[in-house]
């Protein structure tokens, strides 16, 4: 393999997320299986000393511009663009995050390379593959790549972050942005969430209801399971989307990560994006009519039934 | 605004899903299809929107399957003004061959909503290359979106409930994770009034000229459970494990 691995990193408010450093370690891992360099994307603006703190890279390639300073949709992404076409690297790794979905497959156009989406592993022996998941995860792929570069969103969890920070001290290298600055796309504020009535990341026990709870009216079941349990309900996404529950109470990607003692989940898929919210939660019962749903992949314990069968008898014998 | 929103049906998630003889794909010869989950949202973004700006929305779906054209009827009975359904018997395709025929069906439109991803495309970009093909700009993860003079404005969901909002200029391709209201429901019998409006038209279209360059080589469905303890018996036996469970975890009052 030529060309070295690039991570895309992704940062708010001065700090690099989780998801830039496990990418870092499975870059890491990767530069070594094929005897190549690990190289880290930073865009922004007054970017350099973060970039300097990153310590897996044997290079960071930054581009600093004041334009840039809030993250852009189109801006980022034509920068890195104009990144990948002039040095070329084998592998690119952007985090499968709400900046990465708008970088990922930008730059896979623009660079006229694969993309490959929801990985979970890359294997550079023998040509190009990796491992994926697909239908929210029911199903596990795997892919052969024509050629041998390639763009991957990768999905949460694919290496420990720990392991990509790294103590070493790359070279910092600045280049000019090469592109403008979002044309078309201007940002114009960021905003925080309100705070919640409860703090489901601070809970011992969370009675996460998914869709499978049907309506608005059965939660109610679930919050008196949750309260004789002494713990608060949860939900996934489309519980919220609903407006059946706040914002505050969703477990996710795009909502909380949380670590609850026990973790009852009914009636949710176990969706990637929910996962990677709650799968180091220490207890997890999870209780599904469909023996498929990947939530028993994650689940410690699991029964296949229907959640209105379950949810009175365990009221019952807790009363 | 006149709003072009594409619409995908997808395996249902929750039917159980079985492979192929050898192993490369679902066997779709009993599958049923509903549309993505996302893509409801986008529907519903561009109706609203419709509504603000006293604009039209043009539903696009590919696909032969009988569930897309009830998916289309659907739309025009939540109020799209067309439905296209473009191509038939064109069978799996990949992103890039997808967006291929969608660039050449498509009208003017000031503005494309697409669904934030589709479930069943590894190489998911089908709007971010019809995006690229028209020269558009194109923001994904979409939250809710509200029209200005010739720009929009739109907020982004980044995590944690942290948005971040942006002006587009128009025309713009959008990937929409969930609309700014939970999506309306229609009864069916609008639906059958819907497909009698005369409202779907079907486009042929162009051979596609590109692909993905990647193959799916083998699909699984992961074992059940593997590395869970899974729980016989009937909601009792159930109740009693997890009560178990619970005590053991040292939580409830549950002992
Ligand atoms: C960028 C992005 C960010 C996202 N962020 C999040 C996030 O933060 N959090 C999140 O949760 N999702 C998130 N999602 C959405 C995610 O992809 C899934 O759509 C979502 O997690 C599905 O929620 P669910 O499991 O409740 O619903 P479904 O997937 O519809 O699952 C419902 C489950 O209930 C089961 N069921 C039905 N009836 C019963 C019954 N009576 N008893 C027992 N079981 C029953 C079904 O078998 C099914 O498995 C995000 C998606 C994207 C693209
Ligand atoms: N075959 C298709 N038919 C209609 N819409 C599609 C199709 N493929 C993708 N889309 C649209 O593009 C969105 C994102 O899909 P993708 O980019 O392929 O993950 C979907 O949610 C749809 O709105």
């Amino acid at each position: 393999m030529s060309g070295a691995i690039l991570v895309v990193t992704e940062h708010l408010a001065g700090s690099f997320t989780d998801a830039t450093f496990e990418l870092l370690a499975l870059g890491r891992e990767l530069a070594t299986d094929t005897g190549t360099e690990l190289e880290a994307a930073v865009v922004g603006s007054d970017v350099s000393d973060m970039a300097g703190s990153l310590g897996a890279p044997d290079r960071v390639l930054v581009i600093d511009d004041p334009a840039l300073e809030s993250f852009n949709p189109v801006g980022h992404a034509d920068a890195v663009s104009a990144l990948v076409a002039d040095r070329e690297p084998s592998i690119v790794l952007v985090p499968y995050t709400s900046t990465g979905m708008d970088m990922a497959s930008h730059i896979a156009i623009r660079s006229d390379l694969p993309l490959v989406s929801y990985c979970q592993s890359i294997d550079p022996a023998d040509g190009l593959s990796a491992t994926c998941q697909l239908y929210a995860g029911k199903v596990e792929a795997d892919v052969t790549i024509d050629g041998d570069r390639a763009v991957f969103a990768v999905l949460a969890g694919a290496a420990s972050a720990a392991n990509g920070r790294g103590d070493g001290s790359p070279d910092i290298e600045q280049i000019a942005n090469p592109a403008g600055s979002g044309g078309g796309t201007v940002f114009t504020e960021l905003a925080e969430p309100e705070a919640g009535d409860v703090d489901i990341t601070s809970e011992e026990v969370l009675v996460v209801v998914g869709r499978g709870i049907e309506s608005e009216d059965n939660i109610a079941e679930a919050v008196e399971l949750a309260e004789a349990l002494g713990g608060v309900v949860a939900a996934s996404r489309p519980i919220v989307d609903q407006g059946w529950l706040p914002k505050t109470r969703q477990v996710g990607k795009s909502g909380l990560t949380v670590a609850p003692k026990v973790y009852l989940a009914l009636g949710v898929s176990g969706a990637p994006e929910h996962v990677e919210g709650m799968r180091e939660a220490s207890t997890i019962i999870a209780v599904n009519t469909d023996p498929q749903a990947p939530i028993f992949g994650v689940a410690h314990y699991g029964w296949v039934g229907d959640l209105f069968d379950l949810l009175p008898e365990l009221t019952d014998r807790l009363e | 605004m006149d709003i072009g929103v594409l619409l995908r049906a997808v395996p249902d998630p929750v039917e159980e899903l079985e492979l192929n003889d050898d192993e490369t794909d679902l066997d779709r010869d009993y599958l049923g299809y509903v549309l993505n989950e996302f893509d409801e949202h986008a529907l519903e973004e561009a109706l609203l929107l419709k509504e603000d700006t006293d604009g039209s929305v043009t539903a696009y779906a590919l696909g032969t399957a009988d569930e897309v054209e009830q998916m289309l009827f659907t739309a025009i009975a939540k109020g799209a003004d067309k439905a296209v359904k473009v191509g038939d018997g064109l069978g799996a395709l990949d992103a890039h061959a997808q967006a291929d025929l969608f660039v050449g069906a498509l009208g003017e439109h000031d503005l494309i909503l697409c669904g934030v991803q589709a479930s069943d495309e590894i190489d998911g970009q089908v709007a971010m290359l019809v995006s690229a093909k028209l020269g558009h700009p194109h923001v994904s993860v979409v939250v809710g979106t509200s029209p200005g003079a010739d720009t929009l404005t739109i907020t982004k969901e980044y995590w944690a409930g942290i948005t971040a909002s942006y002006e587009v200029s128009l025309p713009a391709v959008l990937g929409i994770q969930a609309a700014r209201q939970a999506p309306r429901y229609v009864a069916v019998s609008r639906i059958r009034q819907a497909q009698e409006s005369g409202a779907l038209t079907e486009t042929d279209a162009d051979p596609p000229s590109s692909s993905s360059g990647i193959t799916i080589t083998a699909v699984r469905i992961p074992e059940t459970g593997a590395g869970a303890e899974m729980i016989d018996g009937d909601e009792e036996a159930a109740a009693d494990r997890i009560i178990e469970l619970l005590a053991a975890a040292g939580v409830g009052g549950a002992a």
